[in-house]
């Protein structure tokens, strides 16, 4: 195991009162597995790569759990209870991380070469130029390319470059936001199979936020589905697709018309998601859920074992006590 | 599909005068020698990487500006410039429903104003109406609200019920469901649906999404650094694609159902990127990024293959020259 967060809680805190936007959270991650975590918009994906990551800043605070990493050699920490000094050791070594708007985080009027040079010479790289062009290399950019410019590069190239940058320091955990979002289908297969071929080859460890459901079941060994801040379903990449047991990961799952597949005619889901000011007392996506029943609008559905992951949804309560 | 096109651009080529990094006077060439025409009651889809030139060549369809050679057809007809009648049978729909609204004011405020301007009556039940169209619904209550008091879905069907208040014949979307989150995207592709089955609306719909594009449109086509390289019926471009590059588009999309490994590109890890369009490669322009090149197809651009389905494609696998076919 690398990574154990336990209990995550995040707020955003205002004049109104503060929003839970990530609430209890808890996964584990394995050495060298890619964990997706999908969800609509809103659901609280970046503000837990935030609260992992500890670059959380207001109004948005860490208002309670741990997040545990667990190093190749030496003694787990609980990335949530270290100062800002102390993480600075851990960052880019043991943890990295590749933001959504990634593409427009470099320096705009500095080389490739001399942004990863600071980064390298900062962790004790001595020769940065040869690394640099091992990195670019590893990610499909021809090495000549380090004396580029940002604007000089595409879209596509300075994402792959954000990527290579992060592994700068062979981190064992790389957190990724979105990163493909912003390219079309033919850069994102690129990008996809250089994370699966990196991964296999350095062992480093993913955590992988899309709102994109369909491109995590090719990528991702397990899938986190959250909603209004809570994972209500994970388990593992092929089984949430074959077999969700959440109702809301069967609407995402059929969310996407199908590439080969006959064209039936689909709906979606129906509604948006819940304000997080004002959240059902219940099931969150009760109001938009076609199986509801009983007391799902009363009673908040915990998430328990059914099949072989977790799903928080009163449907499985029955099997669950027979079990 | 022998009846005249509602919309149709004709070899249409559009260049743009512009300046590189270093303000050098350059011409891009984004369209060129294009030919897509719309029909009544059918969906064309426009696909391709970005940068392929599919909101010009939408644009020039509208009249946003003109053609550089080439020319735009309404029913037929040549179109000399963006007029009021023009406008009243082909309207955009964008990425963004805010480009289309006026974000200060009210919803039924939006839609009759539209109205208005296109002459026709403008009560509140027109405007109730149009919301019913899209399914927004109970509509007065919708009808009072602000632009961004709105969810991007509802948003998004303000906009295509502002357009459809023009009553037009044509409908033209860039990416319209681009922004939207998944869960919504449906309900608008299902609106889109409904409009070319019960008003007969002549459609269409540009996207990089290929999933979409089979599960909403009649006939697929696909750009490439500017050029139409394949066209023809949905079904047969998506399952059976021509064109490497239709191959490689429909390879690199995300597919729950795939076999690992079962693609002809994810093997290649270098794929490359399109093109500049300042200075395209002669020949086929997808020559430097095709597993297939040979030496044609690095110096002539490709004739036009047509298939017994309806669809063609311009490369050079698909060319059986003459001297090829064996004499009896
Ligand atoms: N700066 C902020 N101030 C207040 N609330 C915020 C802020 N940023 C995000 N939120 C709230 O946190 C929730 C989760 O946001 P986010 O983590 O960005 O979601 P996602 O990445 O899944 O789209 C949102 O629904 C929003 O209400
Ligand atoms: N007004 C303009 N001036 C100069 N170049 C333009 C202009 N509009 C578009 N282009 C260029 O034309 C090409 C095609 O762009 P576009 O039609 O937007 O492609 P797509 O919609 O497929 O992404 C691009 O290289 C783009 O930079
Ligand atoms: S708990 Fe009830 S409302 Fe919530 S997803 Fe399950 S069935 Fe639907
Ligand atoms: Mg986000
Ligand atoms: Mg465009």
């Amino acid at each position: 195991m690398i990574l154990d967060v336990k209990g995550l809680d995040v707020d955003y805190v205002s004049a109104k009162g503060a929003v839970r936007a990530v609430n209890d959270v808890s996964f584990q991650l394995r050495r060298g597995e890619i964990l997706g975590v999908a969800g609509e918009s809103g659901c609280g994906k970046s503000t837990l790569i935030m609260a992992i990551m500890r670059l959380l800043r207001p109004p948005a605070a860490l208002t309670g759990g741990e997040v545990w990493l667990h190093p190749r050699d030496g003694e787990p920490v609980d990335l949530a209870a270290r100062t800002d000094r102390e993480l600075r050791t851990l960052r880019w070594r043991r943890i990295a991380v590749v933001l959504q708007s990634a593409m427009d985080a470099l320096n705009p009027v500095a080389r490739l070469s001399a942004q990863f040079a600071d980064v390298l010479k900062a962790h004790g790289y001595r020769d940065a130029g040869k690394r640099t062009a091992e990195l670019l290399e590893m990610v499909g950019i021809s090495p000549d390319r380090a004396r580029s410019y940002p604007h000089e590069m595409s879209g596509g190239m300075r994402q792959r470059a954000m990527i290579a940058l992060a592994l700068a320091c062979d981190p064992e955990l790389v957190v990724m936001d979105e990163p493909t979002t912003a390219v079309d289908v033919v850069m994102q297969r690129q990008i996809l199979s250089q994370i699966l071929q990196l991964r296999d080859r350095l062992g480093f460890s993913v955590v992988f936020v899309t709102h994109d459901l369909s491109l995590l079941v090719e990528l991702a060994d397990r899938i986190a589905v959250m909603y209004a801040g809570r994972i209500v379903e994970i388990g593992e990449a092929a089984g949430i697709y074959a077999d969700p047991k959440h109702p809301y990961t069967k609407g995402l799952r059929d969310s996407f018309p199908p590439l080969r597949a006959p064209v039936t005619k689909l709906s979606g889901i129906p509604g948006t998601p819940p304000a997080l000011r004002d959240l059902p007392p219940g099931c969150a996506f009760e109001p938009r859920c076609a199986r509801r029943f009983g007391d799902c609008a009363e009673r908040r559905p915990e998430l328990l074992p059914v099949g072989g992951g977790l799903a928080a949804c009163h449907l499985h309560d029955r099997e669950r006590a027979h079990v | 599909m022998s009846d005249i096109p509602i919309l149709a651009a004709e070899d249409v080529t559009k260049h743009f005068e512009s300046r590189d990094g270093v303000g050098r006077h350059v011409t891009v060439r984004a369209v060129e020698n294009v030919t897509l025409r719309l029909h009544r009651g059918r969906i064309a889809a426009l696909v391709g990487e970005s940068g392929s030139g599919k909101t010009t060549l939408a644009r020039l369809l509208a009249q946003f500006y003109p053609v550089t050679s080439g020319r735009i057809l309404l029913r037929g007809e040549p179109v000399t410039g963006p007029d009021r009648r023009f406008a009243g049978e082909v309207q955009l729909v964008f990425q963004d429903p805010f480009a289309s609204l006026n974000s200060l004011r009210r919803v039924e405020h939006n839609l009759r104003r539209a109205l208005k301007l296109h002459a026709h009556p403008a009560g509140d039940e027109h405007v109730r109406e149009l919301l019913g169209k899209v399914n927004l619904t109970p509509e007065a209550e919708f009808a009072r609200k602000l632009p961004h008091e709105l969810s991007g879905g509802q948003r998004q069907r303000v906009a295509i019920a502002r357009a459809l208040a023009v009553r037009p014949s044509v409908l033209l979307g860039d990416e319209p469901i681009s922004m939207l989150d998944v869960s919504i995207r449906l309900d608008v592709l299902n609106l889109l649906a409904r409009l070319r089955d019960e008003e007969g609306l002549a459609l269409l719909y540009i996207t990089h999404d290929i999933a979409s594009a089979r599960y909403l449109s009649d006939d697929v086509f696909v750009m490439y650094a500017g050029q139409m390289v394949e066209g023809g019926p949905a079904e047969s471009v998506i399952q059976e694609p021509k064109h490497p590059y239709t191959r490689l588009l429909v390879d690199s999309s995300p597919d729950p159902e795939r076999a690992a490994g079962s693609s002809a590109f994810t093997a290649a890890e270098k794929l490359g990127e399109p093109p500049s369009l300042v200075d395209p490669p002669p020949g086929c322009r997808f020559h430097p990024r095709c597993p297939f090149a040979r030496d044609e197809c690095r110096t002539e651009f490709p004739p036009r293959t047509e298939f017994p389905d309806g669809g063609w494609t311009n490369c050079w696998l698909h060319v059986t020259r003459p001297e090829d076919t064996p004499t009896p």
